[in-house]
């Protein structure tokens, strides 16, 4: 189908990542059943490195394709860069999505932000709140 | 295997349409409008059309105009009947809530403009009930429109006890046939229908074409002013060529109406019985009042477009009512209708068959459904938290 990039169909075919990951340090959800995108990310850090992530994705073939997309750009990087993942990085690494399909990259940042600040919560991690501002609200908000 | 299973969406043109088609653009490409022998004989392919379209739904010729599809025929029935209501201070419209975006649109402009609309509710069989049309009609309703088939669940609608009920009550009856005509049994008289819309390429004709039927009496308002074209109400100069195909399938599929149900109907049911063994799923409307070639099931936990995604890489074309295929963050408002919970909405997947499918081809989509809902499943952390317990499954 001509609706999205070779890039977008090739991680909706095949997505990297795909699991869970039983011992993971952070975990992070967002999305809901009622709109139709639901996305939960495991992590396993190790001196503040990514070194394992996987997802598990309820939701259309962009929202698997930017979950599988996500989860490789943050798969050995540190957490600090992580952090700085924004949605647009994502897209653009699928080479585009459509418009109305964005959300679905969005998603995928907040997926990783929220298991972040899993991280630090359970970790007793000082953190810049700001970074995580709205982002409860954010999700709560994204299809109504 | 290769399955085109959206005959819904639309069919392939039949070739007998193609051939007459062909004819009238070689031979009778005329402007009937003209007074010349060229346009008179393009003039009498097009009454010629118009009579057979009228022997096949029961009525007369006259009360028949052509329009460019269904999309246009349901607007003008609806706005025509608006209109004379609104002459006699009648301002209310009772509806469905699962009508086609064509109907459910127009009457939200209508509301713009001061009219009452109720939408009757929709038991989750996905048929209405006549007393819920009975009841919703008041002193001052100037239409009531209750489609003939539903486009997505493939629910029948009891249309002729509703025309009598309208009848009795002397109310307008629109009726928007568009998936019934051609695949189940439609008479504008027997069936008590005052204003009726049809659509070519949903019967194997070709699209852009359809027609609307109005009972003589009922003035019909123009929503393309400018030449004469259809006793006025129409304008623009008449594409026969379309029009003749249009009928030609039309015939065509009303002949075979009775054949292609028997063929049809022991494969749905076979498809629905197979798809039904895969664990928290359901069938979309009622199993027995649905067209014949319609199947819809709902499986819990996945979503729709990847799971029409991963189908189409497996040969099988179908179609879905999630949010993300309607291109809005709703899912189909049919579903929601009929009392699907959003989620169910999702993962819903819609078949539509043509008569030529064939047994090998129902059991390769059903193993196939079933081997790609349990891959995503296999991936979704919602239908994880229905295993594990920390959500309740609806179905
Ligand atoms: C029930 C119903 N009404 C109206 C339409 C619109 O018909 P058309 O595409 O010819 O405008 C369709 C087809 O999409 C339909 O299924
Ligand atoms: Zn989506």
């Amino acid at each position: 189908m001509a609706l999205y990039s070779d890039k977008v169909m090739d991680h909706f075919r095949h997505p990297r990542n795909v699991g869970k990951i039983e011992d993971a340090d952070a975990v992070g959800e967002v999305g809901n059943a009622v709109c139709g995108d639901i996305m939960k990310i495991y992590l396993k850090i190790e001196n503040d490195i990514i070194t394992d992530v996987k997802f598990e994705t309820f939701g259309c073939g962009s929202a698997i394709a930017s979950s599988s997309m996500a989860t490789e750009l943050i798969k050995g990087r540190p957490v600090s860069e992580a952090l700085e993942l924004s949605n647009k990085a994502v897209a653009e690494a699928l080479d585009g999505l459509p418009a109305h399909k964005m959300h679905c990259s969005v998603l995928a940042e907040e997926a990783i932000k929220k298991a972040l600040l899993d991280y630090y919560t359970k970790n007793n991690i000082p953190y810049d709140e700001s970074i995580f501002a709205g982002l409860d609200e954010e999700i709560e908000s994204h299809h109504d | 295997m290769y399955i085109y299973a959206d005959n819904a969406a639309t069919t392939k043109t039949s070739e007998a349409a193609i051939r007459a088609m062909t004819k009238v653009m070689e031979e009778t490409w005329g402007n009937p409008s003209s007074l010349h022998s060229t346009g008179q004989r393009a003039k009498e392919v097009l009454e010629g059309a118009r009579e057979k379209a009228a022997a096949l739904l029961g009525c007369e010729p006259r009360e028949i105009t052509f329009t460019s599809g269904g999309s246009e025929a349901d607007n003008m029935a609806i706005v025509s009947a608006a209109k004379n209501g609104a002459r006699k201070n009648k301002k209310h419209i009772v509806s469905t809530a699962f009508e086609h975006h064509a109907v459910l649109h127009t009457l939200k402009k209508l509301e713009k403009e001061g009219f009452e609309v109720t939408y009757v509710e929709v038991p989750e069989n996905g048929v209405v009930t006549v007393e819920s049309i009975r009841d919703a009609i008041r002193e001052d309703t100037c239409l009531v429109t209750v489609m003939f088939a539903n486009n997505e669940i493939g629910t029948l609608q009891p249309i002729a006890e509703i025309g009598a009920v309208c009848r009795e009550k002397k109310v307008p009856f629109h009726t928007d046939a568009v998936q019934a005509v051609g695949h189940v049994y439609v008479n504008v008289k027997e069936q008590n229908i005052d204003m009726l819309s049809l659509s070519a390429h949903k019967f194997h004709g070709p699209r852009g074409i359809g027609l609307l039927y109005a009972k003589r009496g009922i003035i019909l308002s123009n929503l393309i002013e400018g030449g004469a074209q259809e006793r006025g109400k129409r304008a623009g100069t008449e594409d026969i060529a379309s029009i003749v195909g249009m009928v030609t399938a039309m015939e065509e599929a009303v002949r075979t109406i009775d054949e292609h149900a028997a063929l049809l109907i022991p494969k749905r049911d076979r498809l629905i019985a197979g798809l039904s063994k895969i664990p928290h799923s359901t069938l979309n409307g009622d199993p027995e009042k649905r067209l014949p070639g319609n199947v819809n099931m709902s499986f819990e936990g996945v979503e729709g477009e990847s799971l029409l995604l991963l189908l189409d890489d497996r040969g099988i074309e179908a179609s879905s009512g999630s949010a993300c295929t309607s291109g809005s963050l709703d899912p189909s408002h049919v579903l929601l209708a009929i009392g699907r919970p959003h989620e169910v909405a999702h993962g819903s997947l819609r078949l539509t068959f043509d008569a030529d499918v064939t047994d090998e081809q129902i059991d390769y989509v059903i193993k196939n459904v079933g081997e790609v809902v349990e891959y995503l499943r296999n991936m979704s952390p919602l239908w994880f938290a229905k295993v594990e317990g920390r959500k309740e499954f609806y179905l």
